[in-house]
């Protein structure tokens, strides 16, 4: 079980965190529902490593046993997308970078660069790539932001299926139907509301 | 979820007819054609000046300089003078380019080297050319003047334009590069190298030219042998001007030419960052 522990984190004044505490099942996908700027993305940052926070704990999670996908794309104009795969798998996983592309329907475009994708393609890319590290938790801040909702759909199909769990944001009320369980939430600072497991009770 | 087509490529351009090859030699042609017409014109001016008697002390005439490049072409000792140089001065920005990218990194990197390095580095873009030149003379042999003052006009530039690149890498494809676990030699090679690019390739334009000006005039004022500053010296002390044109031409020819071919390089090396 991975759980964070009253996590508190201030930008200056300004508190984003305060004694915030949630748990996450060790499989499937639970999605992170709540107003802009309520601090759902510092979470995700916190988790990952990229905040450190100034109290509370992680257990269940050890230093780079995440994966992010960032809000934006942050691709590489001067890689392929083939190339963006294998840069970050692990060397004994290299085979793996077309099962991945076929994962987020873009098998195909291998050879292709960033600047010849449409947005939604660049952003199943960065997920793509997000997929290829190893990861005991996966954070997909946004995931599907311009993929046309039948492909989202499929893909967080997939995404239940991955051995390791996966805690995403959304605002999508499709795809909040479809996660494994959803998670309310308020702030700044960021406030748990409630727990909401299984589509059928939303 | 709004769903966005598939872009279309950015280097897209119409197909060209013959009237697009014609504007392009037109485009090519036109600005050597106007400014030798102005120099012909400055020519005629100054010779009917100093009463027409066509001696060219002043300002030789576009052909006189033609026929004196023409006339050295033809003489063997103008290849080897034209290597001998090209090797030091190359050699001198070269060597200037890779230590400027080295103190670029090392003051990036480091606090305390750049509290070290740049006043130093600072104070070599300052200084006169001709005192380097002296003293570079008085504490080397004279052949190795011109090579030594190229990488020291150099490094300063390409210190410059690095060091303003690194601090402009996108702050967010280092986060990623950390997110992705990359080590600090494939953060280099993916995330800094592409992104400084356009800036090693400023460096270098601007650096092809500094090191020529400065590798010349240490040659003119050291007279290694053989070397085309100290043709150009010679050219003065005889004052035959028209030669002494045509090998300012000479350098002006090669300092474009090592330009291209370092042009040619990186963009060669560039693509491998795709694929």
């Amino acid at each position: 079980m991975i759980s964070c522990q009253n996590l508190t984190l201030s930008f200056g004044e300004k508190r984003v965190l305060d004694s915030f505490s949630l748990e996450l099942p060790g499989r499937g996908v639970t999605a992170l529902r709540g107003p802009s700027g309520c601090g759902k993305t510092t979470l995700l940052r916190v988790l990952a490593g990229l905040e450190i926070p100034q109290g509370g704990s992680l257990s269940g999670l050890a230093p780079g046993q995440t994966a992010i996908l960032f809000q934006e794309d942050r691709l590489l104009p001067w890689r392929t997308v083939e190339r963006h795969l294998t840069d970050v798998l692990p060397r004994e996983r290299r085979g793996e970078a077309g099962s991945l592309l076929e994962l987020v329907e873009l098998s195909g475009e291998e050879k292709s660069y960033p600047a010849a994708l449409s947005g939604g393609m660049g952003r199943r890319l960065a997920l793509a790539r997000t997929l290829a590290l190893d990861a005991r938790l996966y954070l997909l801040d946004e995931p599907f932001a311009g993929v046309d909702p039948a492909r989202a759909l499929r893909i967080l199909e997939r995404l239940k299926a991955l051995p390791a769990p996966v805690l995403l944001v959304s605002h999508e009320p499709a795809l909040l139907a479809r996660a494994d369980q959803v998670v309310e939430l308020d702030g700044p600072p960021l406030l748990f509301l409630e727990r909401k497991s299984n589509q059928k009770e939303l | 979820m709004g769903w966005t087509e598939r872009s279309s490529s950015p280097g897209y351009s119409p197909p060209r007819g013959g009237g697009e090859y014609r504007k392009k030699l037109f485009d090519l042609l036109l600005p050597p054609a106007f400014w030798l017409g102005v120099w012909q014109l400055c020519a005629v001016l100054v010779d009917r000046s100093v009463g027409g008697r066509g001696n060219e002390l002043l300002l030789p005439y576009p052909a006189s300089v033609g026929r004196a490049l023409l006339s050295l072409a033809g003489t063997g000792g103008f290849w080897g003078t034209v290597l001998a140089s090209l090797g030091r001065i190359a050699l001198g920005l070269l060597a200037g380019i890779a230590l400027g990218a080295l103190l670029a990194g090392l003051t990036s990197a480091f606090r305390w080297a750049d509290r070290l390095l740049s006043p130093a580095i600072r104070v070599v873009q300052a200084a006169p050319v001709a005192s380097f030149i002296l003293l570079v003379l008085l504490w080397t042999g004279r052949d190795a003047v011109p090579a030594v003052i190229s990488a020291l006009m150099v490094t300063p530039v390409v210190w410059g334009s690095l060091s303003q690149g690194i601090r402009a890498v996108d702050r967010k494809l280092l986060e990623l590069a950390w997110a992705c676990r990359f080590s600090r030699m494939k953060t280099a090679w993916l995330i800094y190298l592409p992104s400084l690019r356009p800036y090693l390739q400023s460096a270098l334009t601007a650096s092809a030219g500094l090191a020529w000006k400065s590798g010349v005039a240490a040659e003119v004022l050291c007279l290694p042998s053989p070397a085309l500053g100290g043709q150009i010296y010679y050219s003065k002390y005889y004052l035959d001007i028209p030669e002494l044109f045509a090998w300012t031409a000479v350098a002006v020819a090669l300092s474009l030419l090592l330009e291209r071919l370092l042009s040619r390089l990186l963009a060669r090396w560039g693509r491998g960052w795709g694929g």
